[in-house]
């Protein structure tokens, strides 16, 4: 089975992961078209006639049988087909395409921040284990990881765009046509609340690890060789510190993704987030299928990466590969 | 086990094997942000139980105009509608803490259950069961809730299922992984030998020996599940109005923010003060948990 080394592993683990979306879209159709009995009654209400439901379920290919209509959305997906917004009435692919790079932009400001920021505060809490730096970095993220997301944005708006300070936007108003990054005030605070999301576990994931090697015996002979304590922290115990970090920083980005459903719905944010929770409110059920499925790719894609990344940075698990 | 026909030795086993989670507990309780988090969550309750009985007005009672500030009828001000913030305050706090925990002893009941069964039967019924598992796993758990509110609706009994559901293979996980080896135990075999149902072994045998990893897990997800619930009454899909909740509350009145923020300054300390004191005493539980091998008092 481990014959082929890395290699193989990452093949398997991709084939696995390719399961698990195929599984995923199973979850999404069935969900969604299958059990509510009549999705075009759920849609439509009471007030339903019967020609907008026949409409209706034309649209949604809902007279046809449940595998065709299966295979069909499926090999839809596949060639980017997302199927029509049936409140824009419009193409998903059109209504969602701005909003994938916002959300892109949005998320990889909050890793590009929120990663060097919980590495460094994880490994200075191990540096000062049981010091006072460390008891404070421990309750303040303790507490910060057990704050949902919407409650650290809106605490976010009260404190700097109304009550407190007026300082920022609360609502990012940026124009359809215009790109997210030329809007650094909107961006803050919604970045703000995604790094406080997902900075604790990494951080505290690194400090453990942390203690752990600086407790090793390497680290003892690199200080016994009269290393200065910074160069044995940052250039000797770090690099194999951050290995068993390495999953849990990727399991927390795909967090992330689950993260700027309630952050964008909060800041008026124009991402895929905050049109999920509106097309669940419409009821469009085509863009929720869609958006639901790009969504569980983006997490399952990154629970990949966790996997490969771990095993590329940690020698002893590579090794036990061949 | 209390039959005539058991052999002594695992009786004095049984009695020395439920040890460790009153140890378990006792250990937690000494570290003071146990105490703290138990006292923040007691609080917190007390205002969800009895606050409705000190409430000047009903949840849907009108006390004034839109908007007005704290004054000697409305303590803390009233919402856009003019309803008392503080009455609403007092009576928002039950759906969520009543949904949270419902959810979350959903979450524990099938995940133990599937978990303790995966453990215990392994080849291809554990393989499956922890497929399936995965397959939930492979959504963000608010994605999947939002999925299920587009086609149903927002339902109560809904989230309590969805939120139940997402919590489910995280226990499942976490209940295999500390039952694999309790399996493999003597007492385990013994009481297969003796033709003891299936049923009597997961829950008499096994069970006792992984609530230690259980009661941090169980913790965590109480947690989670109230930040889950609270965040999809926020996005609306939880109780609608003119119904009080925290979650609801804050949303309701976030346009007020610079006019009147009491309406949403208080529902959101208290499930600040709520998530916190749960997590306190998740972590006093973990620590203690750390510091014991929850199977060294076994045998």
């Amino acid at each position: 089975m481990l014959r082929h080394g890395i290699v193989g592993f990452v093949v398997r683990r991709t084939l696995l992961g390719l399961l698990t979306l195929f599984l995923v879209s199973i979850v999404v159709f069935a969900a969604t078209q299958v059990l509510p009995g009549d999705p075009a009654r759920a849609i439509l209400g009471r007030n339903a006639t019967p020609e907008s439901l026949k409409t209706l379920r034309e649209q949604l290919n809902l007279d046809r049988p449940v595998v065709t209509q299966y295979t069909d959305w499926l090999g839809g997906l596949v060639t980017g087909d997302l199927g029509r917004s049936l409140a824009a009435n419009e193409p998903v692919t059109k209504l969602i395409g701005k909003r994938v790079e916002n959300s892109a932009v949005l998320m990889l400001l909050a890793a590009l921040i929120s990663i060097p920021l919980s590495i460094v505060l994880g490994s200075v809490a191990a540096r000062r284990r049981d010091q006072p730096f460390d008891h404070a970095t421990s309750i303040v993220l303790l507490a910060l990881a057990a704050l949902p997301e919407f409650v650290v944005a809106i605490g976010l708006v009260v404190l700097f765009a109304t009550t407190v300070f007026e300082l920022l936007p609360a609502v990012s108003l940026i124009p359809p046509d215009e790109h997210a990054w030329s809007h650094p005030k909107d961006l803050v605070l919604p970045v703000t609340a995604l790094v406080i999301a997902v900075t604790p576990p990494i951080a505290r994931i690194m400090r453990a690890s942390m203690v752990d090697v600086l407790e090793s015996e390497y680290v003892e002979m690199a200080r016994l060789k009269g290393l200065p304590e910074r160069t044995v922290l940052w250039r000797h115990a770090l690099p194999n510190g951050i290995a068993p970090a390495i999953q849990v920083i990727a399991l927390n980005l795909a967090y992330l993704a689950g993260g700027i459903v309630v952050v964008e719905f909060v800041f008026a944010y124009p991402g895929i987030g905050g049109a999920f929770v509106d097309a669940v409110s419409n009821r469009d059920l085509p863009v929720v299928q869609a958006l639901a499925i790009l969504i569980a790719s983006l997490y399952v894609f990154l629970n990949v990466f966790a996997d490969v990344a771990t095993i590329l940075v940690s020698p002893r698990l590579r090794t036990s590969l061949k | 086990m209390s039959q005539a026909t058991a052999p002594a030795v695992p009786v004095v086993q049984r009695v020395r094997r439920r040890r460790p989670i009153v140890l378990l507990l006792r250990r937690a309780w000494r570290l003071t942000r146990t105490k703290v988090g138990v006292a923040l969550v007691l609080l917190l309750l007390g205002i969800a139980v009895i606050g409705p009985l000190f409430a000047p007005y009903t949840a849907d009672e009108f006390a004034g105009t839109p908007y007005e500030h704290p004054s000697a009828h409305a303590r803390l001000g009233t919402d856009g509608l003019g309803h008392d913030v503080l009455s609403r305050f007092l009576w928002g706090g039950r759906s969520i803490l009543g949904l949270s925990a419902a959810a979350t002893a959903l979450g524990l009941v099938l995940g133990v259950t599937i978990g303790l069964l995966a453990a215990y039967s392994r080849g291809r019924l554990d393989d499956l069961l922890m497929r399936l598992m995965d397959v939930i796993l492979a959504f963000p758990s608010i994605v999947l809730a939002l999925v299920a509110v587009a086609t149903v609706g927002p339902k109560l009994w809904l989230l309590v299922l969805v939120v139940g559901l997402t919590t489910m293979p995280r226990v499942a996980r976490v209940t295999r992984g500390a039952s694999l080896e309790i399996v493999e135990r003597d007492y385990v075999q013994a009481a297969e030998a003796m033709g003891e149902p299936r049923l009597k072994i997961l829950s008499g045998e096994i069970l006792p020996n992984v609530t230690s990893p259980l009661m941090v897990e169980a913790s965590l997800r109480l947690t989670y599940a109230i930040g889950l619930i609270a965040g999809l009454s926020f996005l609306g899909f939880g109780r609608q109005p003119p119904a009080a909740d925290w979650g609801l509350m804050i949303n309701e009145n976030r346009l007020g923010l610079t006019i009147q923020p009491w309406g949403v300054v208080m529902p959101v300390l208290a499930i600040v003060v709520l998530t916190i004191g749960t997590s306190l005493i998740g972590d006093g539980v973990a620590r203690a948990s750390a510091g014991i091998d929850p199977r060294a008092g076994a045998e």
